[in-house]
């Protein structure tokens, strides 16, 4: 990249650097620390020159955004042509409320729909399951049935807005739900945009909301990226996600390497289907956190573009550049967040909200201040939706493609990242692959040693977390009244399932929940008979509960 | 019995659905690093199973951690099912996202201490050797 001469001449001028002025500085200005690291321990020098990035090769490693290996972004404009979608995960309490939430949402500007659901729907129970006991909307919306479903998107046309939702395990009933409601809204199933979070591998060792041993997930996973690429052509059917593995510990080399080794399982499953890949590859997405070591963050992104799109092309022989791209939603990270001085957390959310639109996201989710605390108030969610309006419309940062592209530091330390992320990703093939690594341990072992780590560098305040170990206050300010779900909550839930369960054609529902077991049992896609059912509103639970006694219930691996 | 004559015997539990472990796997490994045998049956434990194994393993602490808000359901069953086995000399305290006000009758139902984020795993070490030692 550089004029070889001129290299060695700043490498000389670096060198009399090194010994005459630094150290006449050092000797009266001593350094804050012995040495400095990022989060991931990767070590930071002082100061990165030309030297640093010596060996880059502009065309291959860089590019051009909108091209291979859109190292510096996916699309050939960026953020001049449209800002990334404005995406705030929401939901809690019933149908109705939460629908009100997100028309607040839409009006107040934000972009696209993520969905929140409660731990009942996300486990595959019925809201009077006796699991569900105390859970009914506590931390998201209830969903049991598709009646929930049409009051969830009441009067939000499915062609005009897109929407995500955090859904694994039950995912094929939740897309399912979404596609009867365009059903009913007449809404082609062509023309149905979002995504289902639908990565059920991630669930063995990071967000660990499990229902289904590790192989028949990985089948249900597949079932739905299988006929989303022949069905829903616009739905992204998984969201590959490093989020809950950053936040359940990890630190940010391995939340990337074991992303892109679960979106490896994906697409090997998905070819086992005999699907092209060129045919379902354009649509796989991903989902990120973003922490608070800002430069590391970015050269996150930018690495897990290059990677994916050299994984795609090298190995799994894509043609078309859109099999390549890696199109992606950060969240920023929610362990960061403090009870103390919460309103603090406004200001580490908009930093860690600038760094993923630096480092090229196509939609993002702001974390609101309480909610360390609750549920996120109508006052904070608005405050988070804000801070994405302040960066794309005030910061004039979204005007120029990868303003950090060629920056020494910057570059040296996406190089970096991207090749430890690969040195993980050659250690979990040599182990079998993931599944491999879930039942041997491998993964909730690194994040659960890696979490241990982090928080004995705040304890020993190697690490200072304003307001916790530092800067702290007697007694904290909360601006809000904090978000209460009250108990005629789940009373509502329960009285409108036993209504939609004495309502429906019972017959139909025998037959469809006895042609779900036959299609389970014989191996064959279940989405075609799982949006039959859900139509005779046949709830979640009764789908989970047949599925349950073909696959078995996973019992879970514990790793302290 | 004097905690010298054995380690104390620590049950770490998560009742209700929310998967939210990292805090409780950091005091589970804080407590043994501390010293103390420690026993984690992982996620989604029912208050019935959460008693029974705190009466099988024989321990002197429960740790309860729980963030999804179902706290106020679940703990009162806990509380009631210790009570019912005699087991009322057991110290129970919690953690996770718990709203202050919830607090206090948290504590009139016998739990003796709940800690929020933030807090030292040295803080909770002293706690409960402190506590037991009374």
């Amino acid at each position: 990249m550089f004029d070889q001469k001129k290299l060695a001449e700043a490498k000389k001028r670096r060198q009399k650097w090194e010994k005459t002025t630094v150290p006449n500085w050092l000797r009266r200005h001593p350094e804050r620390q012995k040495d400095f690291q990022t989060v991931s321990g990767i070590p930071l020098k002082r100061l990165y020159t030309p030297e640093d990035i010596k060996e880059m090769d502009y065309s291959k490693d860089l590019g051009y955004p909108g091209e291979p290996p859109f190292t510096r972004g996916v699309h050939a404009t960026m953020y001049r042509g449209r800002f990334w979608t404005m995406r705030m995960f929401a939901g809690f309490g019933t149908a109705e409320q939460t629908n009100q939430r997100f028309k607040y949402l839409l009006k107040e500007g934000e972009t696209g729909l993520s969905v929140a659901f409660d731990y009942p729907t996300i486990m595959g129970y019925d809201s009077d399951h006796a699991m569900s006991l105390g859970e009914v909307g506590q931390c998201g919306v209830a969903v049991s049935h598709l009646k929930d479903m049409e009051i969830l998107f009441d009067g939000i046309p499915l062609d005009k807005v897109s929407t995500s939702m955090t859904i694994n395990g039950p995912a094929p009933m939740l897309l399912g739900m979404y596609i009867c409601v365009g059903d009913k809204q007449g809404v082609p199933r062509e023309k149905l945009a979002g995504t289902t979070q639908n990565d059920n591998l991630k669930e063995f060792f990071a967000q660990k909301l499990c229902i289904f041993p590790p192989k028949p997930s990985l089948k249900l996973s597949t079932d739905v990226i299988e006929y989303c690429a022949r069905h829903v052509p616009n739905w992204n059917p998984v969201s590959i996600s490093g989020y809950h593995i950053r936040e359940a510990g990890s630190n940010a080399v391995q939340e990337l390497a074991f992303t892109l080794a679960d979106g490896i399982a994906y697409v090997e499953s998905t070819l086992e289907r005999g699907l092209k890949v060129d045919e379902f590859a354009g649509r796989l997405s991903f989902f990120f956190a973003c922490h608070n070591n800002f430069f590391e963050e970015i050269a996150k992104f930018r690495a897990a573009r290059r990677i994916w799109a050299r994984i795609m092309r090298d190995r799994f022989k894509a043609k078309n550049p859109r099999s390549m791209w890696m199109r992606m939603h950060v969240q920023t990270s929610g362990c960061t967040l403090t009870p103390q001085q919460p309103v603090n957390n406004a200001i580490r959310t908009a930093f860690q909200a600038l760094a993923a639109v630096l480092g090229g996201t196509q939609s993002l989710h702001t974390n609101s201040f309480d909610e360390a605390l609750c549920l996120p108030t109508e006052e904070a969610v608005t405050v988070a939706l804000r801070t994405q309006q302040l960066i794309a419309h005030e910061s004039g940062v979204t005007d120029t493609i990868d303003p950090l592209g060629g920056s020494y530091f910057v570059e040296a330390l996406t190089d970096e990242m991207e090749e430890r992320a690969m040195s993980y990703i050659d250690k979990i093939e040599s182990m079998g692959g993931v599944i491999s690594g879930i039942e041997k341990g491998f993964f909730q072992k690194e994040i659960a040693d890696s979490s241990y780590k982090y928080q004995k560098e705040v304890e020993r305040h190697d690490r200072t977390v304003v307001g916790v170990n530092d800067y702290t206050v007697e007694k904290d300010w909360v601006p809000v009244d904090l978000l209460r779900i009250p108990p005629h909550v789940e009373r509502e839930q329960l009285a409108r399932l036993e209504r939609v369960r004495q309502g429906r054609n019972q017959q139909k529902v025998k037959q469809s929940l006895d042609k779900l077991f036959d299609d389970a049992d014989k191996n064959r896609n279940l989405m075609p008979t799982i949006v039959e059912a859900l139509k005779a509103y046949v709830t979640i639970g009764e789908i989970t509960d047949v599925l349950r006694s073909v696959y078995g219930e996973y019992k879970e691996l514990i790793v302290v | 019995m004097s905690t010298k004559e054995r380690k104390i015997r620590v049950l770490i539990a998560k009742p209700g659905l929310d998967s939210h472990d990292r805090g409780a796997k950091i005091v589970a490994r804080a407590l043994r690093d501390g010293g103390m045998e420690v026993i984690y049956t992982g996620l989604r434990q029912t208050p019935e199973q959460i008693v029974e194994t705190a009466l099988q393993e024989d321990v002197d602490v429960i740790g309860l951690s729980i963030l999804s808000g179902a706290h106020s359901t679940l703990f009162p069953k806990i509380m009631q099912l210790l009570k019912k086995k005699g087991m009322t000399d057991v110290m129970v305290f919690a953690g996770g996202i718990i709203p202050k006000e919830d607090i206090p009758a948290l504590k009139k139902i016998g739990i003796k201490e709940v800690f929020g984020p933030g807090t030292p795993t040295s803080t909770l070490v002293e706690y409960v050797k402190n506590s037991l030692s009374k």
